[in-house]
């Protein structure tokens, strides 16, 4: 059964595509606790889609669902238009979804560069034994990942801190480090937990800079969790709420805004 | 020059390939434990285990032979044929790839997440069984290893060095391929780590596991990885030692000279195995000449304890390990 919904043009004029993953019926428990609760929604080919609600909502654990890092205990998980088996996370990169963490995971001994170079592992394509073979052909593989990356490193303007190993660099530089590391495997999908979390109002806004151009510029689906509705109006197309493991709101920005029980989760609980 | 200096001389550099020696075994227990956490107790059982296994198929010896004799009341000892070295190294290494294989699928799987010393204590298991298993495929008396390796004085330093200093050294030939071999491994294994897509993905692995998931790299593909490349070290270090002394049980016992060495070099360092290894190696025999006589000499059996319990006390991160501050 494929699920091709119509795609939609957003109001400054992108194509938003049809279903490229379908979360159907997700319910997520840890013993007692249920994180997730019932949930389907949908990410478009293109669009940007957030989500958010307050801490402790189950934002993050949907991300791990979707990511392959925790195994729903209820629902479906379809990824271009067709039921996803249970998967690794590393089988899920190797479909060609990428993300970041809320508490940054990266390579904290290695540079920058080799941080970003590991990022395209899923890219690399020769085995052991042909490396070891044709050392000459690994080589030339070796300086075409180099080159993919050196453009990454371009575009989030961090010439400087290549050769920093990453544990040294400030907390700012390594959000975007991480992010650098997720664009390097020229991800279909994007997920990206808090990217802006902790951050000064310069460093949010270079981020949402950042954001807005991987998906203009390289058509990059991303699905973003966002604890801030104010940047999440900015960026995203289409939100979707949730509180308590439940889902309370999904549509456009300012469907959502609109939305009472969305404003009841934000003005009637503060969580933080 | 004073044949004292010499003669220190001479004993620094057999200290030196000692060295190689520690150093390439403490090298086996720093790539596991970078990778996985874990502390692998089999690890000089697997030298002994790869060792056994290389002159068995040389010798074509027939596996379990104790066995099927007993069972089936037939008297088979051998093959017949004798492999040459390099066929029965390769096939060794297929061995020690099927092994990591068989404990990454039989052991560590179902451990994952489990605290580190129920690992450890799953490495010590493993080190009994191994040990038993080797026995009982390949029996349990004293063997030669032969692999072709030059044995014996070098007549040719021993004479440079009378014509240069009036004074031989004796440095044995078996120490001086050892350690070429040992450098090349290292290097070997450096490049591997640094530059290839499986040596970036275990760094990865050794650094930050989820953040290693998260770009795509299989945990149990790098932790047979891993562990197939801690085989071939313990198979180097099992050729150098048998073809010093023989195939015996006591070849495993060199694991407890590579604590020491790990105390020193740090758990996850691997210049830090290296120049711990050295360190002892030298330390040791330099120890055992100077004050050694003094105090009624056997201080090899103890020297490298004292100094790692030294260092337990003023330097416990080791020599490269970076300073441990607990955050509160
Ligand atoms: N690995 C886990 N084990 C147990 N409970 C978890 C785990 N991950 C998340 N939870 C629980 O699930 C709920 C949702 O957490 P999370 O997804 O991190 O929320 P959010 O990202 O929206 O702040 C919380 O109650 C949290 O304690
Ligand atoms: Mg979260």
């Amino acid at each position: 059964m494929k699920d091709m919904s119509e795609g939609y043009t957003t109001a400054d004029g992108r194509k938003i595509g049809g279903t490229m993953m379908e979360m159907k019926n997700i319910t997520l428990r840890f013993g007692g606790v249920v994180a997730i609760k019932d949930i389907s929604f949908d990410i478009r080919e293109g669009e940007i889609r957030a989500i958010i609600g307050p801490n402790g909502a189950g934002k993050s654990s949907m991300l791990n669902v979707i990511s392959g890092f925790y195994i729903p205990s209820e629902g479906e998980v379809w990824f271009h238009g067709s039921k996803r088996p249970q998967m690794k996370p590393y089988q899920v990169a190797q479909q060609g979804i990428a993300r970041t963490f809320q508490n940054i995971a990266l390579f904290k001994g290695m540079s920058t560069l080799d941080n970003m170079m590991t990022g395209r592992m899923t890219r690399m394509k020769s085995s052991m034994a042909q490396q070891a073979m044709w050392w000459g052909k690994a080589q030339k593989e070796e300086s075409e990942h180099r080159e993919a990356v050196e453009k990454i490193i371009d575009f989030l303007e961090i010439q400087a801190i290549r050769k920093t190993p990453v544990g040294r660099l400030p907390y700012g530089l390594q959000k975007r480090v991480e992010l650098g590391r997720a664009l390097a495997a020229e991800p279909k999908l994007l997920l990206l937990d808090e990217p802006m979390a902790g951050m000064n109002v310069e460093e949010k806004e270079d981020m949402s800079r950042f954001i807005l151009d991987v998906n203009d510029e390289f058509g990059t689906t991303i699905a973003l969790i966002e604890h801030d509705m104010g940047v999440v109006m900015d960026l995203s197309d289409r939100v979707v709420v949730m509180d308590y493991g439940k889902k309370i709101g999904d549509g456009t920005p300012d469907e959502v805004r609109n939305n009472q029980d969305v404003i009841d989760a934000y003005l009637g609980v503060s969580h933080d | 020059m004073p044949d004292q200096l010499l003669f220190a001389i001479e004993v620094t550099l057999n200290g030196l390939m000692a060295g190689v020696m520690y150093a390439l075994v403490a090298l086996g227990f720093v790539l596991i434990f970078k990778a996985s956490g874990i502390f692998n107790y089999a690890q000089g059982v697997m030298a002994l285990f790869a060792a056994l296994t290389l002159v068995g198929l040389q010798n074509g010896q027939v596996p379990f032979a104790h066995l099927i004799n007993a069972i089936f009341g037939t008297d088979v000892h051998h093959f017949g044929w004798h492999l040459p070295a390099f066929v029965a190294i390769i096939l060794t290494i297929g061995v020690m790839i099927l092994l990591a294989i068989i404990v990454e699928r039989y052991v560590l799987k179902h451990l994952v997440n489990q605290e580190p010393i129920i690992l450890f204590m799953a490495t010590i298991g493993l080190a009994y069984f191994m040990e038993g298993f080797g026995d009982m495929m390949w029996g349990s008396e004293i063997k030669k290893l032969d692999v072709g390796l030059p044995q014996g004085i070098s007549e040719s330093i021993d004479a440079t060095t009378y014509n240069w200093f009036g004074y031989g050294f004796f440095i044995d030939r078996l120490d001086i391929v050892a350690t070429v071999i040992a450098a090349l491994l290292v290097i070997s294994l450096t490049l591997f780590s640094q530059y290839s897509k499986q040596g970036r993905a275990l760094r990865a692995v050794a650094d930050d596991h989820q953040a290693a998931l998260s770009v795509g790299i299989s945990l149990r593909f790098i932790w047979v990885l891993v562990w197939s490349i801690a085989g071939f070290v313990a198979l180097v270090a099992g050729i150098m030692w048998g073809a010093k002394s023989g195939v015996q049980f006591s070849l495993s016992l060199i694991a407890l000279k590579a604590l020491p060495v790990l105390m020193l070099g740090g758990f996850t360092s691997i210049p830090g195995a290296i120049v711990g290894g050295l360190i002892i190696g030298v330390g040791e025999k330099l120890f055992e000449f100077a004050i050694g006589p003094m105090i009624g000499g056997a201080t090899e059996n103890w020297f490298a304890y004292v100094l790692a319990l030294l260092f337990l006390v003023f330097r416990p991160q080791g020599l490269f390990g970076e300073k441990i501050i607990e955050r509160v």
